[in-house]
């Protein structure tokens, strides 16, 4: 069998150090693997690697210690297990999630179906260079949205609702951003917008939901951190419409394809090419009703 | 409003903040009302949202200034 390096690190296999040797790559999706897909992957390991499998930083598992020549039946072995392979080179790469607000009690969205759903749009696109996506699903940023080159957080814009309120400043409290103001006396709440981070704290303590809220998504574009460190960018308003968010990421990936050099990260060609070019287009989608 | 029972946990930290509440509140009948001297940063942050998410209704939160806050919650108020 020939060594195809290429196609084998596009199907998920890192050549290691020891000749001949792959770390196999496998295909997450927001960090969730079956019972039976472990099971799989345990029989995998034992059989064909070393017994033991490494967590990546990103959500992924991989197994170490595959021989070329076990490469197509380690293949099988997994298929059979529904296990895919995962994907390496200049692609939309592995999908992270934290568990969302179908498990969490602070998540505002629904990452796993997000991610599921973008896995579904975009995985494995390819594209000039690699690009991440990540999803969390609330000011707290388990997932680290900013580091990915598309991240997505879940966030809520707060409304204030007189006849509920007791003021009894629980939310100026509450406030990470010290955006609400409680005025007992006067009996008046007053909201800075402008220093809202739509964390929806305020939301969740008030005791008589005077507080509400619609959950939404806060997007950041360019993040980077591996050789060069950079914060994801955030330029738009909180984006309440799921149609709206992949209307914004393919003009975000077809800006990409059109202005990327080969090997060029996201946040690489935003800056060589202009930012403001790109936050136009983006908003251009954004505004659109 | 008068408070039933008293409870400081400004000399402790999550999660036994709120499992101190807890255990407070289970002395309680429904209806009765705690009293809570709690800190700013986390404990603010999350013993209301606790308490909310269990059922009980805050009546009142005064700011003491000096980092600290006194709570007023009413057993059950939210059931």
């Amino acid at each position: 069998m020939s060594a195809n390096y290429k196609e084998l690190k596009k199907g998920g296999f890192m050549r290691q150090r020891q000749p001949n040797y792959f770390s196999m790559r496998l295909k997450s999706v927001g960090g969730q693997f079956t019972a039976e897909q472990l099971g799989t992957i345990q029989s995998v390991a034992t059989k064909f690697g070393k017994g033991y499998i490494h967590l990546t930083s990103r959500q992924g598992i991989e197994i170490p210690f595959i021989h070329l020549d076990d490469v197509d039946a380690v293949k099988k072995a997994l298929a059979a297990g529904n296990v895919q392979v995962g994907v390496c080179g200049p692609r939309v790469r592995t999908i992270t999630a934290c568990q969302g607000n179908a498990i969490c009690p602070s998540g505002l969205i629904d990452t796993q179906k997000l991610a599921a759903e973008f896995d579904k749009r975009y995985g494995g696109r390819e594209l000039p260079h690699k690009f991440k996506f990540g999803f969390t699903g609330c000011h707290n940023n388990c997932l680290k949205a900013e580091e990915n080159d598309m991240g997505v957080k879940g966030g809520v814009k707060p409304n204030w609702s007189a006849e509920k309120c007791i003021f009894c400043g629980v939310c100026q409290a509450v406030c990470p951003e010290k955006a609400i103001a409680v005025d007992k006396s006067a009996k008046s709440v007053t909201l800075d917008e402008n220093k809202c981070v739509y964390c929806g704290k305020c939301i969740k303590s008030c005791p008589t939901d005077a507080w509400q809220g619609q959950s939404g998504f806060v997007v950041s574009f360019g993040g980077l951190y591996g050789n060069k460190i950079a914060v994801g960018k955030n330029f738009l308003p909180i984006i309440f419409d799921e149609e709206k968010l992949f209307a914004i990421v393919e003009v975000a990936l077809q800006f990409f394809k059109d202005h990327a050099k080969s090997g060029e990260r996201f946040r690489t060609m935003l800056e060589r090419v202009g930012w403001e070019k790109f936050i136009s287009e983006v908003e251009a989608v954004a505004n659109a009703s | 409003m008068q408070a039933d029972d008293f409870l400081d946990i400004t000399d402790v930290v999550c999660p036994i903040t709120f499992v101190k509440v807890k255990v407070a509140l289970e002395e309680l009948d429904d209806g009765q009302i705690l009293e809570v001297r709690l800190n700013e940063g986390e404990p603010i942050q999350n013993v209301p949202r606790s308490l909310k998410d269990e059922g009980h209704k805050i009546l009142s939160l005064d700011d003491l200034g000096n980092g600290t806050f006194t709570l007023l919650v009413k057993k059950g108020g939210l059931k």
